[in-house]
């Protein structure tokens, strides 16, 4: 690496930017022609396109929390913890009935916003490394959940089970609640004086104070939003398996798997550049990867140790470039 | 510069002439004379020796954890790493006692790959560590389940128990001598020889405190990283031969283990994104730490609890090392 490396132009777009669509664009090519290689069309219909989406709906809505997280350059490594705790409650106090289905959505929404709550004032008022606050928080959140239970627990009424099975105007309706929030989090990032706090605290959080922004609430505003939103998706998995699993969290894991959808995205983790589009373009490539690995019939346990590298590489695809010597 | 601010440097001055002890050692103290009232029969050999031999694989991990964490990076995939290595010897070894010194070399091997691999993954790539040995551990642990098609199956011979279970009867003076204590005896001390009285240990420092100047200085930056993730490697296959032969083959013995050798460090006073740290503090912050645990075991709480007062612990011990640095810093 050279040391006195000239300050080069700066494109006029920028490679974060189009790498997300260009690795989408060959992930799909790669994935059409295998499936019409392997001569296994029926996969291109639109019912199984939809199904594919479908599969990654808590995977996308973890990422769009983390997308926030991410762009202050903090991290959240709590999110599966929370995951499980969040369907557990909520299938524990819904119980089947759907009288309890308010109150249940309530608890979960608030235990999301206190996680979020400590792990942004640990981090922003206590300067514990984020990686270590949440990744302390997770073991917290973990233990109380295992002390309580042990298996799946409660059960949630049929008409929650909408969120998960139902459809909206022919399209399912997580489908439909994963697009709000998508369009949501890009109005609020795009247009919103937070959304601008947020990327300037992220670009550089001296600046920012010095400009007069309160960057330790804009923090914690951001783990508050990471949190609600893992909160939800520990909703959407419980209406979706009917009931909450102390294990659910961990087995899908959202903690690494949400970092590594929002870095294919293009938003980097040092923080103040990226945006909530190019985490959608992420999760639809990984759930395209995961299609095709059930399309080739692969074993599970290879599955994770192909997941293991293409994180390494998809990462090491964007930090490659870069000039910082990684932490 | 007022009155006060003077004689309150003037104060902390003096107050640095006294002996500089890590105060991880008077808590590690006071555990060990708690877990004596608790339990009178720890004062015997067989008593602290079987705490010791509890002790030592997580003692060994921080060793070589500390010297990541003091390059300024994380490793996460050493519990993966322990998996492998138990899971690995056990399919190789297929209960034959002969191929132990091999496979023992070939485990070896192994974590050399793991860490070469982690370590040119964080500098050559600039994969931040965190993620390098998360993505790593994830694909430790499949290869792991792949070889052993998720239920392990075989024996560890004695002869590879030989350094996890054997204790060693009638030595002078202690009586009982568990050989894990003879291998985390040489392994730390090593890894202490090698951090603290050595030109490369410097070289770890002062890449981790200011990369940049450590290669405007003419360090190589690389290599010494890549070293200190080799050493973690190491460290955990180590680790491992010492669970394969105390706790037996299973595909979770390394789960979890990543996080208690990053809070032994911590505890020991590293100092997380590096420049500083000490072997033998966070030696007895892996101590400190297994005495908690012991004591948690005594008063009768359950396992998950552990975990609940480990996240405490952690985020305790991190928050306190930043108060103390903004008031060293003034």
């Amino acid at each position: 690496m050279s040391l006195s490396a000239a300050p080069a132009r700066r494109p006029r777009i920028r490679f974060e930017t189009v790498a997300p669509a260009a690795i989408l664009a060959a992930a799909v090519v790669i994935y059409v022609v295998l499936i019409v290689a392997t001569g296994q069309t029926h996969y291109l219909s639109a019912g199984n396109l939809v199904g594919v989406l479908s599969r990654s709906i808590a995977l996308a809505i973890t990422a769009i929390g983390q997308t926030f997280v991410i762009l202050t350059a903090s991290i959240d490594l709590s999110v599966a913890a929370l995951i499980s705790a969040s369907a557990v409650l909520a299938s524990v106090v819904m119980g089947g009935d759907p009288a309890m289905i308010v109150p249940a959505i309530a608890a979960v929404m608030a235990l999301g916003a206190v996680v979020g709550l400590i792990n942004g004032l640990v981090v922003a008022k206590l300067e514990v490394n984020p990686l270590i606050a949440t990744l302390g928080m997770a073991l917290i959140i973990q233990g109380c959940l295992s002390a309580f239970v042990s298996n799946f627990a409660g059960a949630v009424p049929r008409t929650f089970q909408f969120f998960a099975y139902g459809t909206f105007f022919g399209l399912p309706f997580s489908l439909v609640v994963l697009g709000a929030l998508v369009v949501l989090s890009w109005f609020v990032l795009r247009f919103t004086r937070f959304g601008a706090n947020i990327y300037s605290v992220g670009g550089n959080r001296d600046a920012a104070r010095f400009a007069g922004i309160k960057t330790a609430r804009v923090t914690i505003a951001a783990h508050v939003v990471c949190s609600l939103c893992a909160a939800l998706a520990g909703l959407y998995l419980a209406s979706r398996l009917g009931s909450g699993a102390p294990w659910i969290g961990r087995e899908g894991m959202y903690d690494l798997e949400s970092i590594a959808v929002v870095v294919i995205g293009g938003t980097i983790l040092a923080g103040g550049r990226g945006g909530v589009w190019g985490t959608v373009a992420g999760v639809l490539i990984f759930a395209l990867i995961d299609s095709l690995f059930n399309i080739v019939g692969m074993n599970a346990f290879a599955k994770q140790v192909l997941r293991g590298i293409i994180i390494i590489a998809a990462v090491g695809f964007y930090s490659v470039r870069s000039q910082r010597i990684a932490a | 510069m007022s009155e006060g601010a003077v004689r309150k440097r003037q104060e902390s001055r003096s107050r640095r002439r006294l002996p500089a002890i890590n105060p991880i050692w008077f808590v590690l103290v006071a555990l060990i004379v708690a877990l004596i009232v608790y339990n009178p029969y720890f004062v015997q050999p067989v008593g602290y020796m079987n705490f010791l031999k509890r002790a030592a694989p997580l003692a060994i991990l921080a060793a070589g954890q500390v010297y990541v964490i003091v390059s300024g990076g994380f490793d996460l995939s050493v519990g993966s790493t322990i998996t492998l290595t138990v899971i690995g010897s056990s399919m190789l070894l297929d209960n034959d006692p002969d191929a132990t010194w091999w496979v023992i070399a070939l485990m070896y091997a192994v974590g050399l790959a793991v860490g070469l691999v982690n370590g040119l993954v964080v500098s050559v790539l600039r994969v931040p560590s965190l993620i390098a040995t998360l993505g790593m551990m994830i694909t430790l642990g499949g290869v792991a389940l792949v070889w052993s098609g998720g239920a392990p199956r075989g024996y560890l011979p004695d002869t590879f128990r030989y350094f996890g279970r054997t204790n060693i009867l009638d030595v002078p003076v202690v009586n009982i001598l568990p050989v894990s204590l003879i291998v985390l005896a040489v392994f730390d001390g090593a890894l202490w020889w090698l951090m603290h009285r050595t030109n490369y240990g410097r070289l770890v420092h002062a890449v981790g405190d200011n990369p940049r100047a450590a290669m405007l200085a003419g360090i190589p930056v690389t290599r010494v990283r890549v070293i200190a993730f080799v050493l973690s490697s190491l460290s955990a296959v180590t680790a491992g031969i010492l669970l394969g032969g105390f706790a037996g083959v299973s595909t979770d013995v390394g789960r979890g283990y990543e996080l208690q050798a990053i809070t032994a460090a911590v505890l020991g006073g590293a100092q997380l994104l590096g420049g500083r740290g000490s072997v033998s503090a966070s030696i007895a912050g892996a101590l400190t730490l297994t005495a908690i645990f012991t004591l948690l075991n005594f008063v009768g709480l359950p396992q998950p609890v552990r975990e609940v007062v480990q996240g405490v612990i952690l985020i305790t011990a991190v928050a306190y090392a930043m108060h103390r640095r903004r008031h060293a810093a003034r």
